[in-house]
């Protein structure tokens, strides 16, 4: 059975976006440190690293003066960017990855894969990549992830052009991200967000920074063309009677989920079979096991057996 | 440069740890460097994926379709 693709962002829009992207990516500069935090946490150096979404080299950057990772490979989906990354650097999507499997210790996402058509077929082939018992630690966007612009978009567009059209792109629920993992083969995989809500003036100054990160809209079925100025308008004041602080300034929520997961290998700790255990648990907890129905297993002692 | 054969602008030389884990994005099949003309070719997809400044661009939609009279 053959499907065409679902295909959810135009990647030249993207890569464009991504290409305009200035020096102010203090969001991402942040994740990166958190990343760096959990990999902190790991009790283990690593070889070779493919950092995805690897922007100008931030996690280079935040890693800097450990010795955790001997090698770091930086790649993203846009040369203007990884230019500045390196020494080693290489331009791709990951979701078609051009690396070598079982070539990787670690692989360490910034937020890109919110961008990846084929999220599932980027996990399975970044697993491939890795050797066993390899790392892969990533921070991704999550659903709350810009929900305050999210809902004044739709409101504004709808009471000015009288519809509305995916103005921010969909992001995925925490919930599922385990799930994605182990079906995409990872061993031990562990979910957690965190949330950072940053302030701005006003919606338009938000606007012009997510421009500014390449984070703006490049959904294959947005409305091609500019959003109309009274649309923009209609949403800043709907954003700043929502959301703004005494002092008249906005936030934006960025819901952040890190992933961590291994590549299986036969000394990773795993769960055991079902009816393998040699020990009883009513037996650790001194109970007398009994069914749903209250009454007590036929196959322990009672006080009604005949023997 | 030291390479004598050089030109005046040399393109700066892909680094040999990336040759060692690139494959082909499409294929996963194994890459020929093409050092005159700095790309990195796919015989099985009939691409060649350009290399600009030392880094290799692989995207297919910037890659350079082999046609049949450039055998290896």
């Amino acid at each position: 059975m053959t499907s065409a693709p679902i295909v959810v962002f135009d990647r030249r829009a993207l890569r464009a976006h991504r290409a305009r992207a200035r020096g102010d990516d203090f969001l991402f500069a942040e994740i990166a440190e958190r990343l760096v935090e959990r990999l902190d946490e790991v009790r283990r150096s690593f070889g070779t690293a493919l950092v995805v979404g690897a922007r100008r080299g931030l996690l280079a950057a935040a890693l800097r003066g450990r010795e955790k990772i001997e090698q770091l490979v930086d790649m993203d989906p846009s040369e203007t960017l990884v230019r500045a990354a390196g020494p080693l650097r290489l331009v791709a999507e990951p979701d078609l990855l051009p690396i070598a499997p079982a070539s990787l210790d670690a692989v360490i996402a910034l937020p890109s894969l919110h961008w990846t058509d084929d999220l599932p077929g980027a996990l399975v082939q970044l697993r491939r990549a890795l050797k066993p018992d390899g790392l892969f630690l990533a921070a991704l966007f999550a659903g709350e992830t810009l929900k305050e612009l999210r809902s004044v978009l739709i409101d504004a567009e709808l009471a000015e052009e009288g519809g509305a059209s995916p103005r921010v792109s969909p992001f995925a629920d925490p919930r599922d991200l385990g799930m994605l993992l182990q079906r995409a083969g990872f061993a031990l995989p562990l979910v957690d967000t965190d949330t950072l809500v940053l302030t701005y003036r006003d919606a338009l100054q938000l606007m012009r920074e997510l421009r500014a990160l390449g984070e703006t809209n490049a959904v294959a079925e947005r409305r091609r063309g500019f959003t109309r100025r009274a649309t923009l308008a209609r949403a800043a004041a709907l954003y700043a009677e929502r959301f703004a602080d005494a002092d008249g300034r906005i936030p934006a929520t960025f819901q952040v989920a890190y992933l961590t997961a291994w590549a299986p290998a036969p000394s990773q700790p795993k769960p055991l079979r079902p009816g393998s255990a040699a020990q009883r648990l009513s037996d650790a907890l001194g109970a007398e096991e009994r069914d749903g129905s209250g009454a007590a297993r036929r196959d322990l002692p009672s006080p009604d057996d005949p023997g | 440069m030291s390479d004598a054969n050089s030109p005046a602008h040399a393109p700066m030389e892909i680094d040999p740890k990336l040759l060692e884990i690139l494959v082909c994005p499409l294929t996963k099949g194994p890459l020929r460097y093409d050092r005159e003309r700095q790309e990195l070719v796919s015989e099985k997809a009939r691409l060649a994926y350009p290399i600009r400044d030392g880094i290799p661009i692989m995207l297919v939609d910037e890659a350079r379709p082999l046609d049949e009279t450039t055998k290896p």
